[in-house]
Formats: C-alpha cells, structure tokens, sequence
C-alpha cells in the first residue's frame, strides 16, 4: 500500500534516446505508481514534467505520434490510460513511425 | 554593430548574423531541429534582446522557450510553459505569434492555435490564457484555415495599455479597450467572398495585420483576397488593392518608423498559389497604399514558383530599414535600403515560416 493507502506497484519505464535529455539523460526510469497506465503517468506528470508533456497534453492525452507499449502491448489496444499495470511492468516509450 | 536575423522554418530555427551592415551573412547550426518554428519575437525592452519561439514537434507536441543571448542557448520551464487551462477542453497546438508590450515591462501576448490570446507577466518565460476571448460568444462560430484555426496578429496599441488587436483565420479582427476582458468584432468593410453573406460580421479570413509607424489609429490588412487600410482603428476598411497585380497573399509589413510606407508579397489567387506572373517582386506604398511599387532589384528573374507566408516577411530596426523575406523553398532575401535592392542571404533551408530582424 502508498502512503495514500492506494494500491501502488513498481514500474521500469523506458525512455528512447530522442526525449532522454527530458529527464536527465535517462534511459530506464524506476517508478512507483497507481495499477493504471494513467495513475503511472500522473506520477511521471509529478517527478518526471519535462519528459511527461513530450507524451501527454495538457489535457492529459497521449499524443498522436507517441505510442507507449505496457509489457509489449500498444497501450492504444488495451484501454490507453486505463491498462492495468502488474508489478514489475516495463513501460515502453517509442515515437511512432511518422514526419517528413 | 551587428544585426541579428532570425529564420523560423519546417524544421528548426536558423539563426544569422552580420557584422558588415547587411552585405554577408553567417549562418549557425538549427536549434530546435526537426521541429516547426512558426512564431519568433524579440523583446527589444529587455537588456539581452531576449528571443521568444514557439516550436513544435510533430511527435511530442508544443512549447515556448526563450533565449538571452542571441538564440546561442534556449531555456524553457519544466511545467508547460504555454498551456490551455483543464476548464478550455482543449490542447495547445500551435503558437502562432508573440508580441511584447510597448507599454508594460514584462508583458509578452502570444497568439495561438485554437484560436486564443495568452498573456505573460514574466517576460515570456511562462502564459496564462485571457478567458475574455476565449468565452466569446462567437468562439463556437470561428472557423480554421488551412493552416489550422489560429491567432496569428497581436497588435498592443502603442500608448494605450487597455487597447489590443488580434486577428485570426478565420475569424477575423477583434478589438479589446479594456485590457482584454471584452472584445469586439471589427470587421466592417472587409469581405469574405467564401460566404454565403459576403459581408458578415465576423468570420473573414484576415491574413495579417500591421499597425502604422506615424498613426496609431490606422491599420493595413491583407486578406484572403482583399487588401485594406483603415484610418478609425478597424472601425471601417477599404480596399488599397488598386496597383497590385493581384489582392491575395498573405504577409503585410508595415515601415517601423516612416508613415504611410508598408510592403508586401502578392500570390496570385487563393486556387493559383504562385506570385503573379511568376516573378519574385515585393510590392511597396509610400502613400498608404494608394500606390504601390514593385520592387525587383536583385531578386531572381528567372520563373519563380514560391510563397511567402504571413510572418515571412519582416523590417529590422536600423537606422536605414532593412527588409526580409523567407520562402516556401528556403530561400530568404534581405535588402538593406528599405527594398530598393535586395540579395539573397540563405538558400536551401527547409519552407521557411516566420523571420525576425534587428540590431544589436
């Protein structure tokens, strides 16, 4: 249990190499953080803020081009915000395959 | 004396200097690479020059960063910097336009997509939208160009601190005299052909804006066909298109410092985006537009095919104006006498997108 009392779960999240300078030049984060893809990046929101508006708006959506892979599942395929995260889950960061 | 040119493009900001009075240029590394750089703006108040970006990336989303010295190293906040509040339902896109107050230190507007005004009490470093505009009734009603909906004029009156212009696409002009809190269309005069009224209250789709260098109260505008002057401060507009070869385009630049004198770049219609004739001619007025010029010394005489977009073109502040103007092929033309002859500066960049010049 948190200090809140929720339920909290220990994550690896993976950064890619263009928003590491977001967050010090990290490439693996370890995070502590609600049972949802959503709780996880509120946490990020808090301790991580750079790194998390590259991947969230202000409205707290995941941006087009960013997808995030929760144990190697598009997020976007398993509930987005709400995909339940398991202890010991590896949050994948990854831009998605788009520019000119 | 050096001067300072900033070019905002595709992807990232390109920053040149000269140090023989405009006749080379050096040109330094991108920041902001692989993103877009729609709005520069440059705070002459501040003792650095601070410069002012709005960039972003089409992967990981918009921000404002600031520069104090000379755009060498940029800074921004860790919290967004420029952020809609949870209550708007909406994310910031884009910021289209930066514009310091010439009466209140510290004060930087910023114009955004969607259609918003932010202000900045900290010299730009961070915004807080003005719910005046945001709530106005005919928000619901503001349409989007092609270029999406956006605020792309912020025209702080001289002397008068209660008194702002914005103007968007689409939209059209609004007036503020009470700092922002309430606004008001000012539209009369300017058509928008795209309607079914051509001749509506709001909704026209105004390109850009400037505001005299002698007379406060009077404006020019180029617009989605339609170019106009208005001498009541937006009240009423007519048209100064007699002696262009065309009323489309998008820029209009008016002289810092000489009345009546004011430039721009037509296109030639909005379904044949290609300066008339394609030749690359930048038009002058020195009467306000009752006449215009076309000037074309030093510009390429071969066929031309490229735009220039509604904030590619710009003057510096020297003591003999200088004039620029970017492409949508990455080529930027300056001139150092006010645009009776011109050079190119740059070429192969990517489309470039905004330009910003001054002295140092």
């Amino acid at each position: 249990m948190g200090d809140d009392g929720c339920s909290t779960v220990s994550v690896t999240v993976l950064v890619p190499g263009v928003l590491r300078a977001e967050c010090g030049g990290s490439s693996t984060l370890a995070l502590r953080s609600g049972p949802t893809l959503g709780a996880l990046l509120d946490e990020l929101a808090a301790c991580q803020p750079r790194l998390h508006r590259r991947i969230r708006s202000e409205q707290s959506v995941i941006r087009r081009y960013v997808n995030v892979y929760v144990d190697g599942e598009d997020c976007r395929l398993t509930g987005v915000l709400a995909t339940p995260l398991r202890a010991g889950a590896e949050v994948q960061i990854l831009p998605s395959v788009a520019g000119g | 004396m050096a001067h300072v040119l900033c070019i905002g493009t595709e992807k990232g900001l390109f920053t040149a200097r000269s140090d023989d009075d405009r006749r080379s240029w050096e040109i330094g590394v991108p920041q902001f690479q692989m993103t877009n750089v729609y709005a520069v703006g440059v705070d002459k108040r501040s003792s650095t020059n601070r410069l002012l970006a709005g960039v972003t990336s089409s992967h990981f989303g918009p921000s404002v960063a600031v520069s104090d010295d000379l755009g060498a190293t940029w800074s921004e906040p860790d919290e967004p910097p420029l952020a809609f509040p949870d209550a708007a339902g909406v994310a910031l896109e884009r910021v289209w336009q930066f514009a310091a107050s010439p009466t209140a230190a510290g004060v930087v507007y910023a114009g955004t997509q969607p259609s918003a005004l932010f202000k900045s009490t900290d010299g730009g470093q961070t915004y807080d939208m003005m719910p005046g505009l945001w709530n106005h009734p005919h928000r619901p009603q503001w349409g989007a160009g092609f270029g999406g909906q956006a605020i792309h004029t912020v025209l702080p009156h001289p002397s008068d601190p209660d008194r702002l212009l914005v103007a968007m696409s689409t939209g059209g002009v609004y007036r503020s005299e009470d700092a922002g809190v309430s606004w008001n269309p000012a539209n009369k005069g300017i058509k928008a052909y795209f309607f079914p009224d051509p001749w509506p209250e709001f909704g026209q789709c105004v390109h850009k804006v400037a505001r005299d260098a002698g007379d406060p109260e009077r404006l020019y505008a180029q617009n989605h066909h339609g170019v106009y002057r208005s001498d009541d401060g937006g009240d009423s507009w007519g048209s100064i298109a007699d002696g262009l070869p065309t009323d489309f385009g998008f820029t209009m630049v008016a002289h810092p410092s000489k009345p009546g004198v004011l430039y721009t770049f037509p296109i030639e219609a909005d379904g044949r985006r290609y300066p008339p004739d394609f030749r690359c001619r930048v038009y002058r007025s020195t009467d306000a537009g009752a006449t215009w010029k076309a000037l074309d010394n030093g510009l390429p005489t071969d066929d031309f095919y490229p735009v220039v977009l509604r904030d590619a073109m710009c003057t510096d502040d020297a003591a003999v104006t200088g004039v620029y103007f970017g492409t949508r092929s990455g080529e930027v033309f300056g001139s150092a006498d006010e645009g009776d002859s011109w050079s190119l500066i740059a070429e192969h960049l990517p489309d470039v997108l905004c330009v910003r010049a001054f002295q140092v």
